[in-house]
């Protein structure tokens, strides 16, 4: 039930899954958002505050996901898998865990690079680890954006292949992640 | 050679007595003993202060002539500082200065005008994102004299105001931050 098994993923793994994926758009959609709002907005300071505490919550999750994924068994892909798209797979999540780590890294070198750090929700700060440096937050910036846009853009070519699973070849592979076993 | 050594002491004594007038000097920025700061209102409640860490500049001075007088600074933008590097990014971006496409911004003076006390109106255009408009800086001559160092120095303060709609600042901050001063001070040191 709450481990993964060889034929299927448990439920922490599904959720974990399932959680990033809402938390990766949401953030996506509300940076776009911010980054556009007047200085009079309401939002203006607010959805900043919001995007980096998740944000710095998210880093915390995927680092237990990785824990999790590397305690536990990998659920094997479906048989009806090529060579191909199980070579695939495999490397796009790799890519995926890559992007969401360097993207979460690139929006927290913006926000600490004069030496300021993270304040998470008023509840805890995450330091600046680094010492200010100067002009860090533009590279970091663009950085960032280029990082949120190639995650987003791969998360939705996984979807689509997921889709393409359940729809086409008509596999398990998209139910997997939907029931624990 | 004899006559090659009285030129040269005449050369010496000559530009000893011509340096009692007009004289060219260079901003001393290498050791940051000149300064251009900006103030602007934060919506009407207190002051965000910020200044350019990168510009150099010269001017030619007489005492004796002010009307003369002639000054030009060349400002790096990208080197904005208030304090607050996420702040700084959006001064830099397209919202403000937009320092990728118009990565200089200078003053040249076109007329100094005179007005008693060590005091006189540089006019002349300043260039920001790519506009350039005149205005009018309030200078003020400080004081010179010789340094410690074996060297000669000059010093001045002025302050301007603008809008920063007459520059293309696009980003509107509000009806209370629609001006920016700002205020220099600078000390030259002779060529």
């Amino acid at each position: 039930m709450w481990k993964n098994t060889q034929q299927n993923y448990g439920l922490i793994a599904i959720l974990l899954h399932w959680l990033v994926a809402l938390v990766v758009f949401g953030l996506f959609g509300l940076g776009l958002y911010m980054t556009d709002l007047s200085y009079y907005d309401a939002w203006y300071q607010k959805a900043p505050f919001i995007h980096k505490s998740i944000g710095m919550l998210l880093l915390f999750v995927i680092v237990f996901r990785l824990v999790w994924r590397f305690i536990n068994v990998r659920p094997e892909p479906e048989a009806s898998l090529s060579r191909i798209e199980k070579v695939a797979s495999e490397w796009a999540h790799r890519l995926l865990y890559l992007l969401l780590i360097a993207t979460m890294i690139a929006g927290y070198l913006i926000s600490t690079a004069d030496g300021r750090g993270i304040d998470v929700f008023g509840w805890f700060e995450i330091p600046a680890l680094l010492p200010p440096v100067k002009g860090m937050e533009d590279i970091a910036g663009e950085i960032h954006e280029v990082l949120a846009w190639t995650l987003v853009g791969l998360a939705v070519l996984h979807a689509l292949a997921a889709i393409k699973h359940h729809v086409i070849d008509k596999d398990k592979t998209l139910m997997r992640m939907f029931s624990p076993k | 050679m004899k006559k090659s050594i009285v030129g040269a002491v005449l050369g010496v004594m000559l530009t000893g007595a011509a340096s009692v007038h007009a004289a060219d000097f260079v901003m001393d920025t290498k050791n940051a003993h000149s300064f251009i700061q900006f103030k602007m209102s934060h919506l009407g409640f207190s002051w965000v202060l910020g200044r350019f860490n990168k510009f150099d500049g010269e001017f030619s001075y007489d005492e004796a002539n002010p009307a003369a007088a002639k000054v030009s600074v060349n400002i790096d933008p990208s080197s904005v500082d208030t304090n607050h590097a996420e702040r700084d990014k959006h001064v830099r971006s397209e919202d403000f200065l937009y320092v990728d496409k118009f990565p200089d911004a200078k003053f040249v003076s076109k007329k100094v005008v005179p007005e008693g006390d060590g005091k006189a109106k540089i006019i002349g255009d300043l260039t920001l994102r790519g506009v350039t408009k005149e205005v009018v800086l309030d200078a003020k001559h400080i004081a010179g004299g010789n340094d410690p160092w074996g060297g000669y120095r000059e010093g001045f303060e002025g302050t301007t105001t603008f809008k920063l709609k007459d520059f293309g600042i696009p980003k509107s901050l509000g009806p209370a931050a629609e001006e920016i001063q700002l205020y220099m001070t600078v000390e030259g040191i002779r060529k």
